[in-house]
This record gives C-alpha cells, structure tokens and sequence, in this order.
C-alpha cells in the first residue's frame, strides 16, 4: 500500500505531572476518514491541538507526507495543508458570512499592498475569483441567504457548517473537525454526514474527525482510532471496533 | 418606594460631595503663602439648587420618562436613522460633503480659524492612524504618540541638521515613523490587551524622555525651534524669500498677505488627510484589512487558517505609525518649533479618545470626534477651568447614550455573484 498522508509515530504531550497524551500513532491514508474516539478528557483534542501545532508536542514525531512537521507553528502547519475546525465555534463573529470565508482565503489572495492601493486588474482579478469561490461555498453549506448576515447572528448549525466552508476555502489536504457534530440536531448531523462524505469523495479531503456521536462515526468513518487516558486502545474499520472487547470495557466500565 | 427614596438621598448626597472639594474651595495665594478660603455664597447656592435637583430627579425619574413617552407631540428621533447614519454608503457621502466643505473653508475664514482647522486635520490623520491599530486590529497601543514625535522631530532635525524642506523630510518621517514601528511591534507584538498597552504606554514615555535627554542633538527641554515651513515648487510664503529663492505673492504679482501661509498649510494638511482616507478606505478592502479585522475577533482562528499574526499585527502598527510620522512631520511645520512637551502622554490619551469617541474602525466617526475634540477646548477658553470636567461629562454622556461611539459602522454589504 502506498505511503500515507499523515504518520503519528509515538505522540506524547506532558503537561506538568501529566501525560495527556501517551504514545499515540496514526496512519491517515489519502481520501480517508479517519475518526478518533474515547470518553471525554481521553486527549483527543490534545491530539489535535499538537497535530495543528498549537501544542509543542513533548515527543514523537509527526510526518506529512515523509515531511517532519511537529514544532513548527501554527499557521505554518496550516499553510501546509492541515486546518482544523473547533470544539466550541470560532468564526469571525462580527464579520458577515462572507467575509469570514474571504480571510481564510489571505494566504491565496493578491496581498501585494500597492495593487491593492491603486485596483490593479490583477487584484480586481484575485478579488473576484475569491468571492466567487466564496459564493461557491456558501452554496455547497446551503448558507447562501445569510451570507450578508454577521457570522455570530447565525444559527448554530449554519455556524457548524460556516466553519467547515471557511476551513475548505484555504484548501486543505487534511481537514480535523473537533465534534462537528456536537449540538446538532438529528437532521443536521444527517447533512454533516452528507457533507463530509461530499468533501472526501468530491474534493478529495482527507478528514480526521473526533466525535461522540456513534451513529455517525460508525457509519462515515473509514477507519477508527480509540484512544482512553492519554493511551491508544484500539484501531480498524468500524466493525473492528464495534467489537472489540478492550473498547467496549473502556466505554461500559468493568461488567 | 423606600428604595427609591435612599436611592434619591445618596445621589444628592454625592452633589456636594463632589462638588463641594471641586467648586467649594479655592487656594489664594496670600503673600508667599497659600491659604484656603470658601467660595463666594452664590455657588454654594447653586450646589445647593444642585443637590435638591438631584434628590428631585431621581425621586420622579421614571414617573417623568414614562410620562415622556406617552406625550405624543414631543419630537423623536425617526427610528431607521440610527441605521441610515451607519451605513456604509451614508457614511461615504457624509465624508465627501465634509471634505467639499473644509476645501472652501479657508477661503472664507479667519486666519486663525484656518490654524485651528489645520490642527484639527492633524489630529483627524492621527485619529485615522490610530484607527487601524486600535480599531481595525484591536491592538491597544498607548504610546502612539511616540510615533508622531518621530515624524515630527525627524522634520526638525533634517531641516536643522541638513538643511532638508518640508517635502524632502515629509516621505522621510513617514519611513522613519514605520521603521520605528517595527522595530517597538517586533518584541511588543506577542503582548496582548492590557500588557501591550503598558508596553506601548512605557515605549511613548521612552522616546519623549530620549528627546528630551538627548540635548546635543534634539536641544532638550527647549526643543528644536525654527523650522522651515513648507514651499510650493520652491516659491516661499514669507514676507522676503531668501537668496536664491522666490516668494509666492512675487512671483504670481499678488499683494503680501500673511494668512496665504496659513491656508497653504491648512491646504497641504487637508491633502494628506484626503491621501490618508483614501488608503484605509482602499486597505479595509484589501485582504490585509479583512486579516486585522479577523485577528482582532479570534487570533487562534486565523492561526489555524494559516494567516501569520505577527506579520499581521506589523503590518498594523508599522501602517498606524506611517500615517502618525506624517502628521508629526505637518505638525512641526505649523508650529515653527518641536519640544518634548507637545508629546506627552495626554497626547496619546486624547488621540484615543477620538478614535473610541467615534466609534471603533469608523472613518466618519472618527473625523467627527476630532472636530469636536480639538474644537471643545477652543471653543470654551473662558471656562478653561472647566476643560477636563466637560471632557468627563462628555465622555460619561457618550457612555450612556452611544457606548459604540459616535457613529459606528456597519459591515460592507457584498453582493454574491451567481
């Protein structure tokens, strides 16, 4: 089989006295999507906060594509392919729908000051091809009708789904979502479920995803990591996982 | 109703107990002495007449306001105005009108109108700066008034030192002003809120004291005096142009008039504001003006999006220093003379006060605030006294009745091609 995207080989994360993270390793192949799961405070998030850079990770190695990336900074990760989404929204909330799609797309605009002084064609050009790529979006997230409306007015699931449209704006490889399905109602998770598959299937994303709903991790995911206390526990396809013994304790406790 | 009752009591009680140490008492100076003496009769009357106001008012407060809005004859403010006045567009027209005004103001003003005005488009410019910094990026910077010392005393310096022009020196203190941007942002930058603003504050403090110590070369507490004010294509406003050189009124047949300097100056400073309008208006549409925007509402979102924070806030305070070098600059060539003195930090307090007066990252607003708070203190010279208790009340007036300034603005509407 082919080389995988990203490589997790033995991610630990110290915190003081606590290791939050134990030795975890991943292996993401392209066009995959990969779930991590473990009852709360397991360190999936520290997981990924240490995959997107925003934790220095305490040792272990992370590789995308063959490239070391563990130490670098945060946007630098970013710029190479990995964003992330997070647990509780963080959208530009006085800014409209489409703007916050705009600013994800900085680092592909014409940010040369002068032709942005005086409206160069070229930055006519870069402006209008990132709008249109905007309303593209909005589009694809069904938030068309709102996109003049400040991002924090919206509902909180077209906010869920803003995030994910601003994350695909910077076009990733790898795209983390942190719970996207949590506060969801049963019909949204079901259009969360449809657009996720859209953006490994259409787009060719490859999607980690941490989540509590089983339902839609069982049914989406590719492969599944479980990880309990700081430690991986398990890892296959869903079946795998559904009966693993080890994974079932971890959830129900001793029987 | 007893609540209401103590709650009348202790707020006329704060009447004279504010007013008494304020209007009450007055120092005298008797011989090398000086002595405390009460007030003369009548204001012990009126802070009387005060407290029982107050008791009064705030006994029937609300017995008056619903009486107030049931009265249907009184005037009212229409209720879509707030929105009109904050749209963008509205706002694009209002400063188009105010520009034609102030181009045909000086023609019909006194001279010393016509300063005024200039110094009111200086601290309308350094408003503008400031905006980006504080208001677009939302970095709390304390000490911008370094910045403009920087413009200005890089003026005085070049024109003492060199012998430099105005115009000459003009692209210069901005460049000198960014350069010293970016040097204080490198190491300020990854401060935030609070701690960022007593480090700009310290940095402020810094480069006033630095000219002030530096007496070989910026002349210390005395300053630099004597600057050249600025010529047009080489022809001087002054009375006799020196060798070599031409006056204006010689050269184009006119009679002498001394207030053509002024509206010269007044002219060149409204050119700059115009120049300054222009490039944030153009910057808050640029992708750079939509990252300081976005990093002053999550900088851990735009970091996961791949958007550098750093060079972003750079970009931000060495811009915000830029347009206050210039201001420096045009400010050292009104005055004739520079002294650390003109660069305190009241300075920097009362360019702040502007930008949040007018409502954070509002351009209409902003110039506005200037206006009204260069103009105030000009205006009410008799009661100089007085100035910082209007600043005060101004303020808590601005608090109760338009927390987000003057006159915000709204979000850009942007049209979605299909």
């Amino acid at each position: 089989m082919k080389r995988p995207i990203l490589e997790v080989r033995d991610l630990c994360m110290r915190f003081g006295g606590l290791l939050a993270v134990n030795g975890v390793k991943l292996n993401v192949y392209e066009r995959q999507v990969v779930s991590i799961i473990g009852p709360n405070g397991a360190g999936k998030t520290t997981v990924f906060n240490c995959l997107t850079g925003f934790y220095e990770p305490s040792w272990g190695e992370i590789l995308l594509d063959g490239e070391p990336i563990h130490g670098l900074p945060g946007h630098r990760i970013a710029r190479k392919g990995i964003v992330r989404t997070f647990q509780n929204v963080r959208l530009f909330k006085d800014m409209t729908a489409v703007e916050n799609l705009l600013v994800a797309q900085h680092r592909h605009l014409n940010t040369h000051f002068l032709a942005g002084l005086f409206k160069t064609p070229a930055f006519r050009h870069s402006e209008q091809d990132a709008m249109a790529l905007a309303a593209h979006w909005l589009e694809q997230v069904e938030l068309s009708a709102v996109a003049n409306r400040p991002a924090g007015t919206l509902a909180y699931g077209q906010q869920r789904r803003l995030e994910i449209a601003r994350c695909m704006m910077t076009r990733p490889r790898i795209l983390m979502l942190d719970e996207p399905a949590a506060g969801l109602n049963p019909r949204e998770t079901e259009q969360l479920k449809a657009l996720i598959a859209l953006l490994r299937d259409t787009h060719g994303v490859t999607v980690l995803l941490i989540e509590h709903d089983m339902k839609l991790v069982m049914s989406i995911s590719d492969r599944i990591v479980v990880i309990n206390q700081g430690c991986p526990l398990a890892e296959g396809r869903p079946d795998e996982i559904r009966s693993n013994p080890a994974v079932i304790k971890a959830y129900l406790g001793e029987s | 109703m007893s609540a209401r009752l103590r709650l009348a009591f202790f707020s006329a009680l704060l009447v004279p107990l504010v007013a008494f140490p304020i209007l009450g008492l007055k120092l005298v100076t008797v011989g090398i002495n000086l002595e405390i003496q009460g007030a003369a009769p009548l204001t012990w009357w009126i802070i009387a007449a005060c407290t029982l106001g107050m008791f009064v008012w705030q006994l029937l407060r609300r017995r008056l306001a619903a009486g107030w809005a049931s009265s249907p004859n009184l005037p009212r403010i229409p209720a879509g105005t707030g929105n009109f006045l904050t749209r963008p567009k509205t706002q694009r027209w209002g400063i188009l009108a105010l520009a034609l005004v102030a181009l045909v103001w000086p023609f019909f003003a006194s001279r010393g109108a016509v300063d005024l005005a200039t110094l009111i488009m200086i601290y309308v410019m350094l408003g503008l700066g400031l905006n980006i910094v504080v208001g677009l990026a939302g970095l709390l910077d304390l000490g911008y008034v370094g910045f403009y010392a920087v413009g200005a005393y890089t003026y005085a310096m070049l024109g003492e030192y060199y012998g430099l022009g105005f115009w000459t020196c003009l692209p210069i203190a901005g460049a000198m002003a960014a350069l010293f941007g970016f040097l204080l942002g490198f190491p300020v930058l990854r401060l935030r809120g609070d701690y960022l603003a007593i480090v700009t504050l310290g940095f402020g403090e810094i480069i006033r004291i630095l000219l002030r110590n530096l007496t070989e070369f910026t002349g210390g507490p005395n300053g630099i005096s004597g600057i050249e004010k600025p010529t047009l294509f080489g022809l001087t406003f002054d009375r006799r142009a020196p060798e070599g050189m031409q006056t204006f009124h010689e050269f184009f047949g006119l009679a002498y008039n001394a207030s053509n300097k002024v509206i010269f100056l007044y002219l060149i400073a409204l050119g700059l504001v115009l120049l300054t309008l222009f490039t944030i208006n153009r910057l808050l549409r640029m992708p750079i003006g939509r990252a300081w925007e976005a990093l002053r509402e999550d900088e851990i979102a735009c970091r996961a999006l791949g958007l550098n924070p750093t060079l972003i806030k750079l970009s931000a305070f060495t811009l915000g220093a830029t347009f206050a070098g210039f201001a420096g600059c045009l400010f050292a060539a009104r005055q004739g003379l520079v002294s650390p003195n003109s660069f305190e930090f009241i300075e920097s307090a009362i360019i702040l006060a502007i930008v949040v007066l007018g409502g954070m990252g509002s351009q209409l607003g902003v110039i506005l605030a200037a206006i009204v708070m260069i103009l105030l203190p000009e205006l009410t010279r008799e009661f100089s006294e007085y100035r910082m208790l209007i600043f005060g009340s101004l303020m808590v007036l601005m608090m109760i009745w338009r927390p987000q300034g003057l006159l915000p603005m709204q979000r850009p509407h942007l049209e979605l091609k299909r």
